[in-house]
């Protein structure tokens, strides 16, 4: 069984996560999308540290007999690992719409600049025409 | 033979003040009917301005997005010009604009959606290169002639005509970094029909590769996995340039 101790202080923690988070997105700092994970990181990580049975039985299933709150740590660890790489699909389809804006950019500078020189021409030829 | 129309040659550059204005002039003395669009990949130097001075459209990417990028704002440029024909040639004065009536010619045909101007293939095979650079170059095409069951001689290159199906494949999937190995995979695996004609090449002008050895071996890795994972993707033309069926 995990020390009690061991229960309240990863409670307190992952209480602390919950709260940091939900404050993060009261104050506009981050999104809804991008918090969900974290959310339910500290949510898995405080029914974990609360319900010590489970914490148990869940570490008798994959083998770890003698210390049950190393199911804690596995549990956090993969959590990161999954928020980790969520960002890096975030980061690249970011990357992507990047490039795709500094084309355009360009493609729509070119375009401006040679309606410009249209212009130009235009009202050159005009005042040519009135002197 | 199939009508070439309006022509436009794609002309990445990168820090190339130096050469870029030969490039374009070159390019026009060739074939004055040929519009020449560079697009300046963020130099800090006087690139942009050098290739208008030579009179060419100037497409002037806000930060470095590197080659693969660059060039696929040259055909997206192509594409919304509406242009019927892309031949890309590097800033840097390797690809010789004489060249580049030959691979018009073999695009007039109308047997081919792409054409790569290979250095290994012909009886004039003066291009030499660095042991490491052939043995990637050997080992790209034999890795993509075998993924294919097509056979390429040269995936490196970037000198290339395109047909307008050719130019909306490009100007939607384009690779990024060492983008021709890929995009010759993809061009394949798109049943486009690609045709090689020889070409010379000429040492470069000005400035340096920026190819050094291990970002060569870097790259071989990077490529040859975007190749294997490319395979496992599905390849399709743009809706707009499929067979109506």
């Amino acid at each position: 069984m995990t020390p009690v101790r061991v229960s309240i202080a990863a409670a307190i923690a992952s209480i602390l996560v919950i709260l940091i988070v939900l404050e993060l997105i009261r104050g506009r700092r981050l999104k809804e999308r991008y918090a969900l994970l974290w959310l339910a990181t500290g949510i898995v990580l405080l029914i974990l540290s609360l319900w010590r049975g489970a914490l148990t039985t869940i570490a008798g299933w994959v083998g770890v007999e003698t210390y049950p709150p190393a199911i804690l740590f596995a549990a956090a660890t993969l959590f990161i690992i999954i928020v980790l790489l969520h960002y890096s699909t975030v980061l690249s389809r970011l990357t992507d719409d990047n490039v795709r804006l500094a084309q355009e950019i360009g493609l729509i500078r070119e375009r401006l600049r040679a309606h410009e020189s249209a212009l130009e021409q235009l009202a050159g030829g005009r005042t040519d025409g009135r002197a | 033979m199939a009508d070439l129309g309006r022509i436009v040659a794609v002309v990445p550059a990168f820090r190339e003040e130096g050469a870029i204005g030969g490039v374009v002039a070159g390019i026009k003395a060739v074939n004055p009917a040929i519009d020449v669009v560079v697009v300046d990949d963020g130099s800090p130097d006087r690139t942009a301005a050098a290739a208008a001075e030579a009179g060419a459209a100037v497409v002037r990417l806000p930060f470095n997005l590197g080659i693969g990028a660059a060039v696929q704002t040259g055909f997206r440029y192509a594409l919304e010009h509406d242009y019927d024909t892309a031949v890309r040639l590097d800033g840097d004065g390797q690809h010789d604009p004489n060249e580049l009536p030959k691979l018009l010619e073999v695009l007039a045909l109308g047997e081919a959606d792409v054409v790569t101007g290979s250095r290994f293939v012909g009886p004039d095979r003066t291009y030499r290169p660095p042991l490491a650079r052939r043995l990637g170059i050997t080992w790209f095409a034999k890795l993509v002639s075998m993924l294919t069951r097509q056979r390429v001689t040269d995936t490196t290159s970037g000198f290339q005509a395109l047909n307008r199906k050719g130019i909306s494949l490009f100007a939607r999937d384009y690779p990024s970094d060492y983008p021709e190995v890929e995009g010759t995979l993809l061009v394949l695996r798109t049943k486009l029909r690609l045709v090689e004609v020889p070409v010379v090449m000429k040492t470069r002008e000005h400035g340096r590769s920026s190819i050094t050895l291990p970002k060569s071996i870097y790259y071989l890795f990077k490529v040859t996995l975007a190749l294997l994972i490319a395979m496992a993707r599905r390849a399709t033309l743009p809706a707009d340039e499929r067979e109506p069926r």
